[in-house]
């Protein structure tokens, strides 16, 4: 057994936090770039602009790119021959929230309890997520999500005669209806077969997956495509003011499910989509 | 062309807004969001002193990041409108003159803004770090017990908006839209 520190863990879920609210990763940050130089709507490309001058900001003057520095979803990939010793897993990334959000000017953005609403004041807890992978490394992934995005995401347990064409027809009305409201160009997530619980978090999942990666299998990798030249159709634009860039991009991501079932969920990113991994 | 607008907001100003104009804002504008308007709709339903001018003021939607030390303010986008959605009508009754925000409005906000001449801006949503640029000053107000959701008074020079809905209801998401559509 490979022994991995809680003390490492922490610092590493520390470090994390200011970078990636500061930092898009390369594939956002590039395709916002190339849907710049696509757009043909001048509107469009003035605004696109504006997010591309943002993110020079953010990075020149260590603010982070939006204000809604989000709740912090973990995704940690254990490998099965890895033992975290010196403590608790979970409340070692609690405690590298804490302190990063801390150090990193960061807001806190997180209530307690969904009615009475009082603020933890560290932006704790982490909403964590754990897959049991072979090998002996801890790959531990950061990814801020605001709530205007999150807002605007939708599931729905179709029938299996809805076809490819129900679940495509579904992804697009979820983003015509969000409309202007979570900061479009968007990235569109979306999860299909698995269970009712599976098919959300699958959704989330498949933003994690970079725009520069299609799905590996072409039957699906071609779904993303068509789906993101639908979305862009609908003339959104970005900020909601007319144009192409309605989306940054489509990932999908698939799970068997039952022969009575099609779970479909669109998990809606906006284009301040933050994630950074690390592996211990 | 970019609009230059003082803040307050004159209803006479205001009237001469049309959906797709630029602004520049400059002047003071407050903070308020979810849980402060629902203390401040409050404050108007008991009829007690209202902790700041509402007469043609403007209500920017942010919850900003905190300021690092030396700086005014963190970052400082627009949070999503609809959820003040319901809390808008009576504060613009009651004097509010200008919204910043993103995203659609109920067709009650849009009602009240067309009966006391009122407009809605949108800010960049997700531009927080290049907005935070236009924010010369920020003091609290009241309710700083809810952190970030305090309600802040920013003195703004230069802050880049534009007018979503105008105070006779014409509305730069839909036309925007449609007019890209049509240039197909
Ligand atoms: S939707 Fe995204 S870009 Fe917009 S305010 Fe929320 S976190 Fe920021």
């Amino acid at each position: 057994m490979r022994e991995i520190s809680s003390g490492a863990v922490t610092a590493s879920v520390c470090q994390m936090c200011a970078g990636a609210n500061m930092v898009l990763p390369e594939d956002i940050a590039g395709r916002i770039r190339e849907c710049r130089e696509r757009e043909p709507w001048p509107a469009a490309r003035d605004t696109l602009d504006k997010l591309c001058q943002n993110m020079d900001i953010a990075r020149r003057e260590a603010i982070p790119l939006c204000q809604d520095t989000g709740m912090a979803c973990v995704f940690l990939a254990l490998g099965q021959d890895a033992r975290i010793v010196g403590g608790d897993l979970y409340e070692a990334v609690h405690e590298g929230i804490r302190q990063g959000y801390a150090q990193g000017y960061l807001r806190r953005s997180v209530v307690a309890d969904p009615l009475r609403r009082k603020n933890t004041g560290d932006n704790t807890p982490a909403l964590i997520h754990t897959d049991i992978v072979p090998g002996d490394r801890l790959t531990i992934t950061l990814s801020p999500k605001g709530f205007g995005s999150e807002n605007m995401s939708r599931l729905a347990m179709l029938t299996p005669a809805a076809g490819a064409a129900g679940v495509k027809d579904f992804v697009v009305e979820t983003v015509s209806l969000a409309g202007p409201n979570p900061c479009p160009p968007i990235v569109v997530g979306v999860g299909i077969g698995g269970s009712f619980d599976q098919v959300a978090l699958l959704a989330k999942k498949a933003l994690l997956r970079g725009l520069d990666e299609p799905h590996p299998d072409p039957y699906y990798r071609e779904m993303e495509l068509e789906l993101w030249e639908k979305i862009n159709r609908l003339g959104i634009g970005p900020q909601g003011f007319g144009g192409q860039t309605t989306a940054l991009g489509v990932s999908i991501e698939t799970l068997p499910t039952h022969i009575a079932g099609l779970p479909v969920a669109v998990n809606i990113s906006c284009h301040a989509t933050r994630r950074v991994s690390v592996v211990l | 062309m970019d609009i230059r607008l003082r803040a307050p907001l004159t209803k006479k100003a205001a009237l001469e807004l049309r959906a797709g104009d630029r602004v520049l804002l400059n002047g003071v504008i407050y903070t308020a969001r979810d849980a402060a308007h629902a203390r401040l709709t409050d404050v108007l339903e008991k009829g007690e002193a209202f902790p700041f001018d509402l007469q043609d003021s403007v209500i920017y939607y942010v919850g900003p990041s905190p300021a690092r030390p030396g700086r005014v303010i963190g970052a400082a986008g627009p949070t999503t409108s609809y959820r003040m959605d319901a809390y808008a009508p009576r504060l613009i009754e009651a004097g509010l003159r200008g919204m910043i925000g993103k995203g659609m409005r109920s067709p009650q906000v849009i009602d009240s803004m067309k009966k006391y001449g009122a407009v809605y801006f949108g800010a960049l949503g997700g531009g927080a770090a290049l907005i935070a640029g236009s924010v010369v000053a920020a003091e609290p107000v009241c309710y700083e017990d809810l952190g970030t959701e305090a309600v802040q008074r920013l003195t703004v020079r230069d802050f880049p908006a534009t007018v979503v809905i105008d105070a006779q209801g014409a509305d730069l998401y839909r036309l925007g839209r449609a007019d890209y559509l049509r240039s197909l």
